[in-house]
Parts: structure tokens; C-alpha cells; sequence
């Protein structure tokens, strides 16, 4: 299974949000640990409105916590 | 390795534990006679019955009993509900096992084309169930380990 283009900066957010754990950042959006584990391995492209529900769990616009394809610039 | 890889893991060995105990269990009551009496019929009828039937209540202890091992040695609760990823996860692992059913269904059919004993069609259909309930299995481990 080859990598999405979806990337996400959510394992570096949860550390600058007072190392928030997974099942925390899990149980705030409303999804399993496994869906966070997933979507920081960049296994999993998540839906719109899942997305968005992560962006206002940090307090985010959407592109600073998604990005399309290689990010590695940054 | 999360709830839901483990659990993946569990259901297929226990699977495999269910269909090969309860084929163990059952081979010895064929009845004899020819291959075509009723009686016949009738212990494939029971032997589909009473393997679903089975395999449901040992699917449901079996998940009692991880669900317990699970807590006890992890100290986390499993999750209680079933989100998107889960839910599309379910999906394909639900198409792969039905599309595997169904091409054991033809077989079983195709097998009665070409002038086989309705054994054969009983043992192809019993076969394709329990491997396509092994594929779902092993499709929901593969996308929970390497992503969708």
C-alpha cells in the first residue's frame, strides 16, 4: 500500500500542545487511537470533516495542520 | 500492536480453530449408504447449520474473552465504537469475502455442471465460507497494519 499524498503535521502538534498523547488528541475528535496512529504514519487519508475536527482541536487552519504530496521543503 | 490489529489476529486463528474443530468433530458422523440418500442431505444441511450457528456463539466468547485479556494486560479499554477508518476497513474486508463466497458459490455450482456428487458442491461451499471468512480477516489485518 504506497503512501498517501495527504500528509499532516499532527505528531508535532501534539507535542507543542503540551505533549497531548494520542488517545487524548483520539478521544477530543471523536475517532480511535488506531485512526491517529494511522494518520501520522501517513497511512490514512482522512475525510473532510475529520480533518476539520483535527484543525479545531489545535486550533488551526486546516492547511497548516494538512498538507498535499511532498512537504519536505518546509 | 493496537485493539483492532490483535483482534484481527484473534479472529482469524480462531477461525481456523472453529472450522477445523468442528469438521473434526463432524467427519466421523457421515452417515453411510450411498452419497446421494437424504440422510446424506440432511448431515450437510446440519453440518452448514449448526457450523454457523457455532461459530457465531464461539465468535462472540472468544471476543468476550480477548476483550478481557486485552484490559487485563494492557490496562486500556477497547474501543467502543466504530469509526471511519474502521468502517472502511469493514468494506473492503466485506468485498474481498464476499467476492471469494461467490467465486466458491460458482465453483460449487460449476462442480454439479461437470457431474460431481452433491458431496463435492456441500464441501466447496462449506470451504469458501470459512476461507472468505479467513480473507476478511486477513484483508482488515493488512489495511489496520499498512494503511487504506
Amino acid at each position: 500500500m504506497g503512501k498517501n499524498l495527504v500528509g499532516n503535521h499532527i505528531r508535532k502538534l501534539r507535542f507543542n500542545h503540551d505533549e497531548m498523547t494520542q488517545q487524548q488528541l483520539a478521544d477530543k475528535v471523536g475517532v480511535t487511537r488506531q485512526t491517529i496512529v494511522a494518520l501520522e504514519k501517513g497511512n490514512y487519508s482522512p475525510s473532510l470533516e475529520l480533518a476539520f475536527r483535527i484543525a479545531l482541536a489545535f486550533n488551526l487552519p486546516l492547511e497548516e495542520v494538512f498538507f498535499y504530496g511532498d512537504n519536505t521543503k518546509q | 500492536m493496537t485493539y483492532q490489529e490483535k483482534k484481527s489476529i484473534v479472529s482469524i486463528i480462531s477461525a481456523i480453530l472453529i472450522f477445523v474443530s468442528y469438521c473434526l468433530y463432524m467427519y466421523p458422523r457421515y452417515p453411510g449408504g450411498g452419497v446421494e440418500s437424504s440422510e446424506a442431505f440432511r448431515y450437510w444441511g446440519s453440518f452448514i447449520l449448526f457450523l454457523t450457528l457455532f461459530s457465531i456463539v464461539a465468535h462472540i466468547i472468544i471476543s468476550i474473552i480477548f476483550n478481557i485479556v486485552f484490559r487485563i494486560t494492557t490496562n486500556e479499554k477497547e474501543p467502543t465504537f466504530a469509526d471511519e477508518l474502521d468502517k472502511l476497513i469493514d468494506l473492503k474486508a466485506n468485498r474481498i469475502s464476499f467476492f471469494v463466497f461467490i467465486v466458491g458459490f460458482l465453483f460449487a455450482m460449476g462442480s454439479l455442471v461437470i457431474d460431481q456428487p452433491s458431496q463435492v458442491m456441500f464441501i466447496i461451499l462449506i470451504t469458501s465460507g470459512f476461507i472468505s471468512d479467513v480473507t476478511g480477516s486477513i484483508t482488515k489485518l493488512y489495511h489496520y497494519r499498512r494503511g487504506v
